[in-house]
Order: structure tokens, then sequence, then C-alpha cells
């Protein structure tokens, strides 16, 4: 048969290629991996190689201080535990002002659902600039103008969150249907509602998964920021973790707390998202 | 060749497959019949252990194949193909790579995983894609063809597996007329070419009656009829499908020429 002699000759030369490609592809990408580690390690003050036996000397004295001291644990816990709900404040207050602009920027950013489509760019490198500028940056400036304490922590992290979580939404808004929004555009809707009504039901349950895992790291981001002085638990880590003074105790309690904070908001997370996206089924089977 | 024995599937309260028992002494062609819910999707995927059953056994040339674990699994799945409603092909892969998806018990995980097949498998698969009718797809992503000829790249897949036997669970339930009956003759085929069995899940009647050698009526996860085509007379069909005097076959029907035959009075 020479009819599928061709099609075999073909297909097996198109999968050459492929291969040919895959392969040099893959050679790229071990190339940058050593070339990037080998720069990293020149540029390392104290060297990979020596430091790498030392790595685990540190973790290894916080636990067993922390082991030594377990009787007295739920105590400093306990003791953090106002610290711990002022950094959780912050990261839910971010979060949610975050999520909002995220939400009105990344609409606006969406081909085939922006208020102005001619300036989608613009919106677009809105949110690049504000993920691009680091949030530590920020609540340093902040804190400068404003004095220390939560406020310019949380603005911090709001401003990076919006940037964040609209380029994340934008990209779900991408996969939104857009029948409904013709459908209510054949309504005479205006644009805002036809966002609210027409889109945002089709996309609320991506858009709270990633919401939660923004809080999630919004949470580990504002307690980094009470190390430059924004308050919370960050504050009293830095103070705890401190080489040479060890309160290694005190350091293992505050990990433990965001270890728990952490596994707290993953368990809501998951719970809700299967709240909206099964009470939703049931409503349609009913 | 295969026996089923008592076997039993519950989810919570619900018997979704109860106390069903048959044997199949040689290969042929089997048709099961009944409504939707009366355990026909639950039985095959338990033959081919996608479902665990709850009670029974399923013997394979003496061997019960629930007893298997692991790699045993495993290779036992790669006996008994699959043929699925919604093809369940990997979308975004080419048609070739879908078929050789067929041979994946037999290779190394990592071959694979780069996608690396034998020369000779290839060829096989475009062979086996000839035979059904659509080799001139072969390098087109599989969610560029048509619902038809997804099914019978799935059907190739199957093929690829060279298994004991086929099982299709509403293979044409999502096809129009033609493309079903075009999918119904390469089972057939399959069954008379190579002599493989095939047991396959029929939404209708006429295509029960007209392609199978035996037919095997469910209704409310029980089996309530066993026997022949000719055996199946319309009071049968409407016990199996719990319907009254009104019932006619041309409800279940999908012919084409079905409507002009009976016309339906609405």
């Amino acid at each position: 048969m020479p009819d599928i002699e061709i099609i075999h000759d073909r297909y097996m030369e198109h999968t050459r290629r492929k291969r040919l490609y895959g392969g040099m592809l893959l050679a790229v990408f071990v190339a940058l991996m050593a070339g990037g580690f080998m720069t990293a390690d020149a540029r390392n003050a104290g060297g990979f190689w020596d430091g790498l036996g030392a790595i685990f000397d540190f973790p290894a004295g916080v636990i067993s201080e922390a082991v030594e001291k377990a009787h007295t644990l739920p105590a400093t816990m306990l003791e953090y535990l106002p610290a711990l709900v002022e950094t959780v404040n912050i990261a839910a207050v971010a979060t949610l002002i975050g999520a909002g602009g995220g939400i009105v920027l990344s609409m606006l950013a969406t081909r085939g659902l922006a208020r102005w489509p001619r300036a989608i760019p613009l919106f677009r490198r809105i949110m690049d600039v504000m993920r691009a500028v680091p949030e530590i940056v920020i609540a340093l400036v902040l804190i400068f103008v404003l004095g220390g304490g939560p406020v310019p922590a949380m603005i911090a992290i709001a401003f990076h969150t919006i940037g964040a979580l609209g380029k994340l939404f934008s990209e779900v808004n991408e996969n939104a249907s857009l029948k409904p929004v013709e459908g209510l555009e054949s309504v005479g809707a205006r644009w805002a509602q036809r966002m609210v009504l027409g889109v945002m039901p089709q996309v609320a349950p991506n858009y709270l998964s990633y919401a939660l895992l923004r809080f999630e790291i919004n949470i580990r981001a504002s307690a980094i920021l009470g190390f430059v002085g924004a308050g919370g638990i960050g504050y009293e880590l830095k103070n705890a973790i401190a080489w040479g003074i060890g309160r290694y105790d005190q350091a293992a309690a505050i990990f433990i707390l965001l270890f728990l904070t952490i596994v707290v908001v993953d368990q809501l997370s998951s719970h809700l998202r299967d709240l909206l996206t099964h009470g939703r089924k049931k409503e349609m089977l009913a | 060749m295969l026996a089923v024995e008592q076997l039993t599937r519950r989810f919570g309260a619900n018997v979704a497959v109860d106390n069903a028992s048959f044997t199949v002494d040689r290969p042929m062609m089997i048709g099961v019949i009944g409504r939707s819910g009366a355990g026909k999707s639950t039985l095959l995927r338990m033959v081919n252990r996608l479902t665990d059953a709850s009670a029974g056994r399923i013997l394979f040339n003496g061997e019960d194949v629930l007893g298997y674990r692991g790699a045993a699994k495993r290779r036992w799945q790669s006996q008994c193909a699959m043929i699925f409603q919604q093809f369940n092909l990997v979308p975004r892969m080419d048609v070739v790579t879908n078929v050789l998806h067929g041979t994946l018990n037999r290779r190394s995980t990592a071959a694979t995983l780069f996608n690396l097949w034998p020369e000779d498998d290839i060829h096989r698969a475009i062979e086996i894609l000839d035979r059904l009718g659509i080799a001139e797809q072969a390098p087109k992503r599989a969610e560029a063809l048509s619902g038809g000829q997804q099914q019978r790249v799935a059907i190739a897949r199957a093929l690829m597996q060279d298994p004991a036997m086929i099982l299709a669970d509403e293979p044409i339930a999502s096809l129009d007329p033609m493309n079903a009956q075009v999918v119904m003759q390469a089972l057939r085929r399959i069954h008379e070419e190579d002599g493989r069995m095939v047991i396959a899940n029929l939404h209708t009647l006429d295509t029960a009656r007209r392609y199978c050698d035996r037919v095997i009526g469910m209704r409310d996860g029980r089996i309530v009829f066993d026997g022949t085509p000719a055996q199946l007379t319309t009071g049968v069909a409407r016990d199996i499908y719990g319907a009254d005097a009104s019932f006619s076959e041309a409800a279940t029907s999908t012919e084409i020429g079905a409507l002009e035959r009976h016309p339906v009075h609405a």
C-alpha cells in the first residue's frame, strides 16, 4: 500500500523534527541551569560547597532548643497570638483591597471585555509596574513618610496584590464565555452591569481560589515586613531569631503559629471553593 | 472464558449492580441494554477495574480478576480494552500518539514520558488507523477530529492494546446516526476478523439486535434478560425498559429510517 507508506513517512519525519526541537530545548535548559548555578556560586561570599555542610546547623539549633523547652511552647505561642492577629489582619485587609482593585483592572485589561479596548496595554503596564516594585521597598518608603506600623505594610502589600491578582484574574476572564455578556448587551446593559452580572458568576470560584492563595502569600509577606518595622509577628520573629541572643524556643513557637495559620487558611479555602462550586451544582440539579 | 458471579456494587444506599451473573464461553459480540441508571456502565467499569466491586467474582480463564492489585491489575486492564462514550482521548495530542497510548502498559515510563515510541509501533498504529479508514488524520490533534473520527481513534487505541476483549461503554451515544453506524460496523468487524470478544453497552434496541450475537438486559442493577436477539421480543423489551404498552422500538431508535417507518405523533 503506497498511500499508507507516504502517511507513515510523513509522520515519522514530523516526529523526528519534534524530537530534535525537544532535544535542543532540553540542551538549552541544562546549559542555562549549569551556567546560572555557576554564576550564583561565583558571587556567593562563602562558597556554596563549603557552606553546604553547615546548612542544617541553624535549623538543628532551633529544633534542639525548642524540644528542650517544649513544655513552655504552648504558653509562648499564646503570648505571640496578638502579634499574629495583627499580621493576619494586615494580610486580610491588603488581600481584600487588592482583590477589589485586581478585579477592576483585570476587566479593563481583558480582550473582549475591556471598557476601552485601546487602553488595554496601558492597564497591563500599570499592573506590571505594581507587580515589579517589591513590597518591601514601598513599605520602607511609606514607613519613612508615615512612621512605623501596620498601615504602611497594608498599603504596600495591597499595591502589589492588585497587580498580581489583576494578572491572574485577567487570565481567568479570558476563559469566560462571552455569550452571557452578549446576552446582557442585547438587553441594553451597561458595561459594569455586564461585567458583574455576566462575567463574575462564571469566574467567581477561580477568583476566590486565587485570592485565597494570595491571602496565604500575603500573610508571609506581612510577617516579613515586620522585620523592617511594620509590627506584627515579623517584628517578634526578628528579635527571637537573631544569631547569638538565642531565643530559639520563641522562634519555633512563631514558626508553628505561622504554619498553623497557613493550614487553617488552606483548609478554609478548599472548603469555601467546594461550597461555591458544588453548592451551585446542587442548585442546578434541583 | 469470562464468568461473572454474583457481582454487586453499592454506592452508599444505592445498589448499582445487584447480584449479576453470566458466563461467556467463546468470543462473541454481546450487547448490554437497559435504561440509563440500570447499572450497565458500572458493570463494564468493574470488569475493567475502573470501579471496585462490593461483592462477587469476575473469572477470566479461571482467574479472579477482582483479586489483582498493582502491576497485575494494570496488566489485566491492558488485556481488556475500554471504549468510552465521550472517547476519553487526550485532546491536545496527535492521533497517532493517542493510539500509541494503547501500548503504555508494555513500555517503560521514562521512554513514554519523552514521547519515544518504537518505529514498529508507530507503523502498526498507522496501519490500524488505515484499517478504520482514518489514516490521513494521523498527524492531526485529536481535538480537531469529528466525534465519529475520535471514536474510531479510541477504537484504534483499544486495538493497539491487542486485548483479549473490548468493552465499549455507550460507544455511539454521542454520535449522529451515520457515524454510529460506522463505529458499530468497525466493532463488529473487529469481532469477526480478529475473533475478539466485544461487550458493548447500548441504549438502542435495534443496534443491539443488528450487531450482537447475544443480548443482556439490565433493569435496576439486575440482569433480567440474557439471550439471543431473536428472543428479544417487544414484550421482553418493555420489561427491560419498564415501559407500558405505548412503548415502541422507535422510541429508542437512532436509526435514520426508524422515524419514517414508525411515524411519531407528537
